[in-house]
């Protein structure tokens, strides 16, 4: 194939890519599955001009803490679940926006992702999580909801999440949330900006 | 007449060294009794004299000038001692001791660790030494270590007296004293310096094998109750504050109990609550929520827990088992299996929360959500026993479930311990949170095999919360609370059961 048909084919394959990706976000809201409050917030943490971008459902503190809200910012566009989920967690893993809690520890970073077949998602994350937890029930149920959520919320074809700390299985972040297998979503903890 | 000149010498050394002078004497207890022993103190080394030795334990001592010591002979068995050097030999084997036995004039003074490591094997029989009650313990005899604290300063006034190994005990109240008279042959006792509240001091009893609780003359009635749990007797004692006729004799003073309508025993037989596992959160090293005024949850949650095994205890007559009695670490799984290895009816686990908000504060309850593969083990619980045969040719039906999913079962019994719970603890005036029940995937609730449900008892990172979690008030609201939820969900239990 000559260099013209490489980019043809290129240019293909990144169209049909936007295109499944705009048809499952279409599907998943004629569904009904995302029945979460959301609101749009445009903050300095988006991608630069000129990067493709999508909006992503991202979950903090409420500001009273005693819940998640869902809150719609723009993040990059990447190719494929897997990319995109990155994308989406390095967002979610940022401070929270004004006027939201950050429910994630300060310095806490995605070391991997990746899929099973079986739809299960683990993300990989620093040590930060855990050893700078301030610990209690509710605020590790907050932490591990926003990540599990956040994936869970944006890519319809990852059912359930498992939080890796350094590659390795955990039990808990701080002593409570049970952490040795798999969790699906939780919209009970997540409620509408009041 | 230089070695005249070297034991002079040596005795003045040796009265110089005396002061401080040893404390109590120590006191050799045996099956024919008490009786005193002297020591003496050089270089902070307490020494006990051989012949007071033979003369105690009737072995003969002689004197070898041939290597330089003393020979302690018994039923053709010995023991050699030679001066300045730190050690023994019992029929041939060398023990060490921690300092060279002593030459006083005619007199030779050895170590206290004399007794159990060189003449107990001689001998053939147990010698405890317990310097801190200057015991000596020969033989088989019964002398359990018996400590007392008090819990809750009040009124009313709560104090604990614990007996390990468990030992047989009755409880009276005699005058302005509640008196325990312990079945034993002696006790090594380990009691607190002062009183607090209604009670006035601790103090050994005018017998051997009793101890006194001096009650304040504030005080009024008294209620006691003694368990035995995992080996230990542990007295619950509740002093409450006598009534405005305060005049009249102590018990006719008594005022109404908190409580009429609770009855003080079960009398329902088998009661649907017979053991009661309290769970107080972090321990040891992991100190759990750290409170920017310096409190730690893992003190809250112990002394909460040790109010809430009181009150339960007292009132209920439940057998209660801490997972931890002390600042320990230990491991989620392990307080699951205290648990369930006991066979318990009922699992609290209590804990401090934290929240990046410091304006939120309120208590919670929490208890487990399934999820699909929990669903899947409730239900499977629900239709699967496994039938084993067993000697004889019978069979025996068991019920399996996955050890980390075995509180599947449970799940709706713990959603309405919860509720109770919750209902309870406001009724005590406890504050509750925005969200005060909550359904969650808590890790030490999955493993418990009996309904369970975890209490947030406020928030250390408020920072009026965190100076109310230390008063006596907010930590006597939440154990009323919980003793509360566990009696309406008792009640609960007596309507289910068929």
């Amino acid at each position: 194939m000559n260099p013209r048909g490489y980019i043809a084919v290129g240019v293909g394959v990144l169209l049909i890519g936007l295109l499944a990706w705009g048809v499952m976000r279409s599907l998943e809201r004629l569904a009904g599955v995302e029945s979460v409050p959301e609101r749009v917030v445009l903050e300095p943490s988006t991608p630069p001009p000129g990067v493709p971008r999508i909006t992503a459902t991202l979950f903090y503190g409420s500001a009273d803490g005693d819940a998640l809200v869902a809150v719609r910012r723009e993040v990059a566009l990447a190719d494929g679940t897997v990319p995109q989920a990155r994308e989406i967690l390095q967002a979610q893993l940022q401070g929270a926006p004004a006027p939201y809690a950050s429910v994630i520890p300060e310095g806490t970073a995605l070391r991997a992702f990746y899929t099973t077949e079986r739809g299960d998602a683990f993300v990989d994350l620093s040590p930060e999580v855990s050893a700078r937890h301030p610990g209690g029930s509710s605020t590790e149920l907050l932490t591990v909801f926003a990540i599990v959520n956040a994936v869970t919320a944006n890519l319809p074809t990852i059912q359930r999440v498992q939080i890796l700390i350094e590659g390795r299985e955990v039990d808990t972040l701080a002593g409570h949330v049970d952490l040795r297998r798999p969790l699906e979503r939780d919209f009970s903890v997540v409620r509408e900006e009041r | 007449m230089a070695s005249l000149l070297l034991s002079a010498l040596l005795l003045v050394a040796l009265l110089h060294a005396q002061s401080p002078p040893p404390g109590a004497p120590l006191t050799l207890v045996s099956r024919d009794g008490r009786r005193p022993i002297p020591t003496t103190v050089v270089n902070g080394q307490e020494l006990i004299a051989l012949d007071d030795v033979a003369a105690l334990f009737q072995v003969a001592v002689r004197e070898d000038t041939l290597v330089g010591g003393m020979t302690v002979i018994y039923r053709g068995r010995t023991i050699v001692v030679s001066a300045d050097r730190p050690m023994a030999s019992v029929n041939g084997r060398v023990i060490t001791l921690p300092a060279p036995p002593v030459r006083s004039g005619r007199r030779w003074l050895v170590p206290l660790e004399f007794l159990p490591r060189a003449l107990a094997p001689l001998l053939d029989t147990r010698i405890d030494l317990r310097r801190p009650s200057r015991l000596v313990i020969v033989g088989d005899v019964v002398v359990p270590r018996v400590t007392a604290r008090i819990d809750a300063a009040g009124p009313p006034t709560r104090v604990t007296i614990e007996i390990a190994p468990a030992t047989p005990a009755r409880v009276t109240r005699e005058g302005n004293r509640v008196v325990t008279r312990i079945d034993a042959d002696a006790l090594d006792i380990g009691l607190p310096g002062d009183g607090a509240g209604l009670v006035d001091a601790f103090r050994p009893g005018d017998q051997p094998t009793t101890l006194f609780v001096v009650l304040d003359e504030r005080a009024g009635a008294t209620r006691f109750a003694p368990t035995d749990v995992g080996g230990v007797t542990r007295i619950a004692i509740e002093v409450a504050a006598a009534g405005p006729d305060a005049a009249a004799p102590p018990a006719a003073a008594a005022p109404p109990p908190p409580e009429p309508a609770v009855p003080l025993l079960l009398n329902t037989s088998p009661s649907v609550l017979q053991t009661i596992v309290i769970d107080p959160g972090h321990g040891g090293g992991d100190v759990g929520v750290h409170g920017s005024g310096g409190v730690e949850e893992k003190q809250i949650t112990l002394q909460v827990a040790r109010r809430l095994r009181t009150l339960i205890e007292m009132r209920l007559g439940v057998r209660v088992i801490l997972t931890r009695d002390d600042d320990r670490s230990v491991s989620l799984d392990d307080r699951a299996a205290a648990a369930n290895n006991s066979k318990a009816d009922l699992f609290l686990s209590l804990h401090l929360n934290a929240s990046p908000v410091a304006a939120i504060s309120g208590a919670e309850v929490f208890h487990l959500r399934l999820d699909r593969e929990g669903e899947d083990a409730r239900r499977a619980a629900q239709t699967e026993a496994v039938s084993l045969p067993v000697l004889g040719g019978a069979t025996r039906t068991i019920d399996v479930i996955q050890w980390d999913l075995a509180q599947a079962r449970h799940v709706d019994r713990s959603a309405t311990l919860a509720t109770v719970l919750e209902e309870a603890l406001r009724g005590a005036n406890v504050a509750m949170a925005a969200r005060p029940r909550q359904e969650a995937p808590l890790r030490v609730l999955t493993s418990v095999n009996m309904p369970a449900a975890l209490i947030e008892m406020g928030y250390l990172t408020n920072t009026g919360q965190e100076r109310r979690v230390r008063s006596d008030e907010f930590q006597n609201a939440v154990a009323q609370g919980i003793y509360d939820g566990v009696l309406r969900f008792r009640a609960y239990l007596e309507e289910q059961r068929p």
